[in-house]
């Protein structure tokens, strides 16, 4: 069965840290940094559980800044 | 499989509309503008019209909308934004003309303006953005704030009896002749999102089409204004603002 794999690339100093797609995900993939701050000090968000991404794209849809990018293939 | 294989241009599923330039936004973090940003540089290119739109930009938090989306923007006066866009369609019928306004600019000071461009039915867009609050200045009352929710000009929660009941404002342009399109949207979660962007496209080929004025409303959040963290205020508008301002088509025709 063809099994869809997914991969979340963050802006990272786009990023306001407002949590909203770590919020959005389905399959928690997303966290906020929890010590490293960008250059605003903004705790970014970053793909905590790489492997569960479905690029579903939920996150970046929510995202108001605009600063993610989803990206999805097939894997057989 | 490894990430370096999955992130490759080819399959890119979801990407920052091309429209919309690295200019860092200066909204508080989560703010419904930026979603709502996204979506009209997401219609603006998919409909092709990049080089015939014409924003108009208001006072209010949005008034900086002309950094973000690569398009042609006029800055309005505080309320003005539905006049400035009637001359701008008037004189250049051929342009995708469309006003960018908050509650406070839409509902408060430019009421008659709006009321009076979608009564002569311009064939213009109204994108309404309602936060419940004046978000730039402070946190103030604005009409369309809550009965008893708190800012900082009725800290104890606005009171009907002193300040008037929240102004539904898309009902009241929807009972005019001139409007042909007004509907009320969110912007919160994925689906929601993808809703709106639908109503917004509808929207703008409205006003190609000569249809009349389309108003769409997006009920958003004001974290800062609100107090509360994004999700919070998400959460909270979902419970509160849409019982008062409930989503959906008013007026298609």
């Amino acid at each position: 069965m063809a099994k869809i794999k997914g991969a979340v690339v963050v802006d990272k100093e786009r990023c306001k840290g407002c949590d909203l797609c770590v919020v959005a995900c389905p399959a928690d993939v997303l966290s906020l940094e929890p010590k490293d701050v960008n250059d605003k000090g903004y705790h970014y968000a970053y793909m905590a559980k790489a492997d569960d991404c479905i690029g579903c794209a939920s996150c970046g849809y929510v995202c108001p800044d605009g600063c993610i990018t989803v990206y999805k293939v097939k894997v057989n | 499989m490894d990430l370096k294989e999955i992130i490759k241009p080819e399959n890119i599923v979801y990407a920052k509309p091309r429209l919309m330039n690295d200019n860092p936004m200066h909204y508080c973090p989560g703010c419904s503008h930026g979603v709502v940003h996204k979506l009209i540089a997401e219609v603006v290119e998919e409909m092709g019209m990049e080089d015939k739109t014409i924003g108009v930009s208001p006072v209010g938090c949005a008034v900086f909308a002309y950094n973000y989306i690569d398009i042609d923007w006029i800055e309005a006066a505080h309320g003005r934004a539905p006049a400035i866009a009637s001359a701008v369609k008037r004189l250049s019928p051929d342009k995708m003309v469309f006003t960018y306004q908050g509650d406070g600019d839409l509902a408060a000071i430019g009421t008659a303006e709006t009321i009076h461009s979608a009564n002569r039915g311009e064939n213009i867009v109204i994108v309404f953005v309602n936060n419940a609050i004046y978000g730039m200045t402070g946190g103030q009352m604005a009409p369309t704030t809550l009965e008893g929710m708190k800012t900082a000009t009725c800290p104890h929660g606005r009171d009907v009896k002193l300040n008037g009941y929240p102004l539904k404002i898309s009902n009241l342009i929807a009972q005019l002749d001139g409007a042909c399109y007004v509907t009320r949207q969110s912007v919160e979660t994925a689906a929601a999102i993808r809703k709106a962007k639908k109503a917004l496209r509808k929207a703008f080929e409205n006003s190609m089409n000569k249809k009349g004025t389309s108003l769409v409303e997006f009920v958003s959040t004001c974290s800062s204004g609100w107090k509360m963290s994004p999700d919070q205020a998400n959460k909270w508008m979902q419970v509160h603002m849409f019982e008062k301002y409930p989503l959906g088509d008013l007026k298609d025709i």
